[in-house]
């Protein structure tokens, strides 16, 4: 964080942000806090209401109700003066595919009126540089391979400095190689005092670069806060691999630990694992190797485990692969 | 962030983003594809002309058809009046009802409203892009017919529909004045073009609409038994510009064309203006 975050109000604030296609609500009534200098995940599977939050983020759709504030301003007033201050990425890029990547990035760039046109060449250059595009900034757009499209739609986020990035799933069609640029540049746009915003349905992908997150699910926001703090809403387990899985699950029973499952699928019918949740006041976790060793069960392994962010993700969305309506 | 207080500090009046419409619009293949085929028009007439042996008749075929092998200074306006009724309404409608919806389909426009050109000033921008376009494609027909026809016929003083007789000089002139006239008649078409283009994000449909509602106009326009209807449709005055082919120049038409295309553009900004500045962005 930097001195931006003294100046109080958060990058991004939503109050029952809704929007509603028909009867069907994208987003329900989402409060969305994203405090300044943050890099904050925005996480949801397909069709779960990401880029039309994004959207309304940025003035391109009104809200059915609920209000948006960006870096400390209304939207639904001020967005000529906010806008400058905020490069975006929505929903993939978009060029004109008849113009070269640097002719593209100049014509967006003419429609900011807040962009010097003096350093406008040099400015766009750096930007193409950036991304990794310097060699092809001359190439038509068209002959640009998705990956290419995708990071000259970053380099158009990036022309100006700016407070607040809003980037729809940015590594889209990236090679791993770019996956991982675009992972630094994010980390270093943060560390200049940039609040990032970035969209993904894949939890991996960001996990590693954000200070937040939140979880949309079927239109919902499901969960917000700092990683850690996600983290830890999840229940710990105990787990362990034993030949003697019944008795252990007597102990665990005993102990208040249920419910116990028992997991003999790993192949060997030598051992099992048992697994409960733990909970976290009652138990003390050294007693519990003691119980069972003293009721005669053999351990052959002992853990206890938090549930990764990844388990908390599909926990919160549910597994299934049919899009939810 | 200092450098970005220093961005914030005075916006720039924004005449760069017309510029750039402007470059985008005419860097375009197909931009000049349909200039070139306007061009093409009165070209093809001057060497059917020059090539057939025969004199076209009087009172056959298009206007001063038959008046070309004496003067070339005729092709440009024969050139005009091939035009006017559809190759011209369609590139303006090519060009107008892709204004908005060709930014939307190419996802160009969500990224121009972020940056942001502001959604008046983009409207404003675009129909002031395509009215130079009615200027661009008039004068194509024009120029290319004053060329043409200075190149394969002789040239020399020009007799006025009034029976006067003018210099080559004053006659470019009027030819001048009546790519004017009919870039001007051209410019309600834009405005319906501009409107309908807020309401599609496929391109091919606003273009469509808009060349068909130029053809459905002039159908109307020659219909007898809608006499009362005629004033008011946008085509009425298209082929009116006789009157600055006569000594002294009759500016009525011109008067009467420019006021009906103002209240078309009126009517069909204040709708285009209506329909985008609310308009939720989801392409
Ligand atoms: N223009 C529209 N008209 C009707 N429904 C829409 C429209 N745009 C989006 N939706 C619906 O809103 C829901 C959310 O869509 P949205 O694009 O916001 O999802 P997303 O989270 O960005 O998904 P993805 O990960 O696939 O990009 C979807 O169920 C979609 O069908
Ligand atoms: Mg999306």
């Amino acid at each position: 964080m930097t001195g931006d975050a003294a100046s109080g109000e958060p990058a991004i604030e939503t109050h029952g942000l809704t929007k509603r296609f028909g009867s069907y609500a994208a987003v329900n009534g989402i409060d969305l806090t994203v405090p300044r200098g943050a890099v904050f995940g925005f996480l949801g599977p397909n069709g779960s209401g990401k880029t039309t939050t994004i959207r309304m983020l940025l003035g391109l759709a009104v809200p059915t109700s609920g209000t948006v504030r960006l870096l400390g301003h209304d939207m639904s007033g001020d967005l000529r003066d906010v806008l400058p201050r905020v490069g975006a990425l929505v929903e993939g890029p978009g060029f004109y595919p008849y113009l070269s990547g640097a002719a593209n990035l100049n014509r967006l760039d003419t429609a900011d009126r807040y962009a010097p046109s003096a350093t406008r060449r040099a400015r766009v250059d750096s930007a193409l540089e950036r991304v990794g595009l310097g060699h092809a900034a001359r190439k038509k757009v068209h002959a640009y391979s998705l990956g290419m499209k995708q990071r000259l739609g970053i380099a158009n986020a990036l022309l100006t400095p700016r407070e607040l990035l809003v980037l729809d799933e940015p590594t889209n069609g990236l090679d791993p190689q770019g996956t991982r640029e675009v992972r630094s540049l994010v980390r270093s746009l943060a560390a200049e005092g940039t609040t990032v915003f970035v969209s993904s349905h894949l939890l991996a992908e960001i996990e590693q670069i954000c200070t937040h997150a939140a979880v949309m699910s079927v239109g919902n926001l499901v969960a917000q806060g700092t990683l850690d703090e996600l983290r830890r809403v999840g229940q710990p387990q105990v787990r362990v691999l034993t030949p003697d899985p019944d008795a252990a699950a007597r102990v665990f029973e005993r102990l208040g630990l249920s419910p116990a499952s028992v997991d003999d699928s790993d192949g060997t019918a030598a051992a099992a694992t048992v697994t409960a949740p733990l909970n976290d006041e009652l138990t003390d976790p050294d007693s519990i190797v003691a119980a069972l060793v003293s009721d005669g069960v053999r351990v052959r392994g002992f853990s206890i485990e938090r549930a990764s962010l990844e388990d908390r993700f599909v926990a919160l969305t549910g597994e299934g692969f049919d899009i939810a309506q | 962030m200092p450098s970005s207080q220093l961005l914030r500090s005075r916006p720039a009046v924004g005449w760069a983003l017309l510029a750039s419409e402007l470059s985008v619009l005419f860097r375009r293949r197909r931009t000049w594809a349909m200039l070139l085929a306007l061009a093409a028009v009165p070209i093809l007439i001057a060497l059917a002309v020059r090539l057939s042996s025969a004199t076209p008749p009087p009172g056959r075929g298009p206007a001063f058809l038959d008046q070309i092998t004496q003067n070339g200074l005729f092709v440009g306006a024969v050139g005009l009046i091939v035009c006017v009724p559809l190759f011209l309404p369609l590139t303006v409608g090519v060009v107008a009802g892709d204004t908005i919806a060709g930014e939307a389909s190419a996802g160009t426009l969500r990224y121009l409203l972020v940056a942001p050109a502001g959604r008046v000033r983009l409207l404003l921008v675009k129909f002031a892009a395509a009215v130079v376009f009615c200027v661009a494609a008039t004068l194509a027909v024009a120029v290319a017919g004053a060329a043409i026809g200075i190149a394969l016929f002789p040239v020399g003083p020009v007799t006025l529909l009034s029976g006067d007789t003018i210099s080559v000089g004053e006659s470019l002139l009027r030819s001048l004045l009546v790519a004017a006239y009919i870039s001007v008649s051209l410019i309600g078409l834009s405005a319906i073009g501009l409107f309908i283009s807020t309401l599609t994000d496929v391109p091919v449909g606003a273009m469509a609409s808009t060349i068909v509602l130029a053809v459905v106009s002039q159908v109307l326009d020659s219909l007898p038994q809608l006499d009362w209807l005629h004033p008011w449709l946008f085509s009425h005055y298209w082929l009116g510009f006789g009157d600055l082919l006569r000594q002294p120049i009759s500016w009525d038409s011109f008067g009467n064309n420019a006021i009906l295309q103002a209240a078309y553009v009126l009517v069909f900004a204040a709708l285009a203006y209506g329909r985008f500045s609310s308009k939720d962005i989801l392409s």
